[in-house]
């Protein structure tokens, strides 16, 4: 009895053709739940932080507890 | 020599066995160690016997499984009559004649070549001696060797600087200052 021949040529062509789009669709699924677990959230969190935002407040709280050399707190 | 070309592996298994043994001498086991010492001063000039290369060699190797030469080349009288038996055909040849065949073609079966050894649980055992000696070494070292510790590690240092930094907002979006409360003065 003959064995059938193995396949010679076009292994790796075989081999790209299954698993480039497993690659792609992959990449792009780790892309995708990277954005809508860390970008959007960490977006969001900045426009919330920043909607309450008062900086002349913040810095008379820093000034008060002493961390700039600027300018120092009202008592002195 | 003969036989130092038909067992490399079992003479890395020997050379494993006496590094092993090396080490177990810290422990005492003189029996080993002795031995060693026996054949270092056996008195050939300090010529050691070495494989010749340049005659084809036998090998027992998973990864190249036919060897230059076949194990036994020095064939007996019924050796060599079964040898002249197998040019004929092999329907006539008994299973114990088969097996007598590939015994002087083939020093161990593949199966005898994957026989577990062991080794394994003395490398596992020499790794976590040596990781446990280096444990020691490194208590010794803390108590021996190290300068104190430098201020800025104290608690109350480290306190000042946690105040410090919140009283700098340092990250107060998603990071250090955001996970205090500025009201209640104290961690969310």
């Amino acid at each position: 009895m003959s064995l059938v021949k193995p396949a010679m040529r076009g292994l790796l062509a075989k081999r790209l053709r299954f698993h480039l789009p497993i690659a792609f669709g992959l990449s792009l699924v780790a892309a995708a739940g990277f954005k809508y677990t860390v970008t959007e959230p960490r977006k969001q969190a900045y426009a919330d932080f920043y909607k309450r935002y008062d900086s002349m407040k913040e810095f008379s709280a820093m000034r008060e507890a002493g961390v700039f050399e600027s300018v120092r707190p009202t008592g002195k | 020599m003969v036989s130092q070309c038909q067992q490399p592996k079992k003479a890395m298994q020997h050379l494993t066995a006496r590094r092993v043994a090396g080490l177990l001498s810290r422990r005492g086991v003189a029996a080993f160690s002795s031995s060693g010492v026996k054949m270092a001063s056996h008195g050939h000039g300090g010529v050691t016997e070495q494989t010749d290369m340049s005659v084809p060699l036998y090998w027992d190797r998973l990864d190249t499984p036919l060897p230059d030469r076949p194990y036994k080349d020095t064939l007996s009288d019924a050796d060599k009559s079964l040898k002249q038996k197998e040019k004929g055909p092999w329907n006539s040849l008994s299973k114990e004649e088969k097996l007598a065949l590939y015994r002087l073609t083939f020093n161990e079966t593949y199966a005898e070549m994957k026989k577990p050894t062991g080794e394994w649980k003395t490398v596992l055992g020499g790794i976590f001696f040596f990781i446990g000696f280096t444990g020691l070494v490194v208590l010794w070292q803390r108590y021996y060797v190290y300068p104190p510790h430098p201020r800025t590690l104290d608690d109350e240092w480290q306190a000042m600087q946690v105040k410090r930094m919140l009283d700098m907002r340092v990250n107060p979006v998603e990071g250090f200052s955001a996970k205090w409360d500025y009201e209640k003065g104290q961690w969310k």
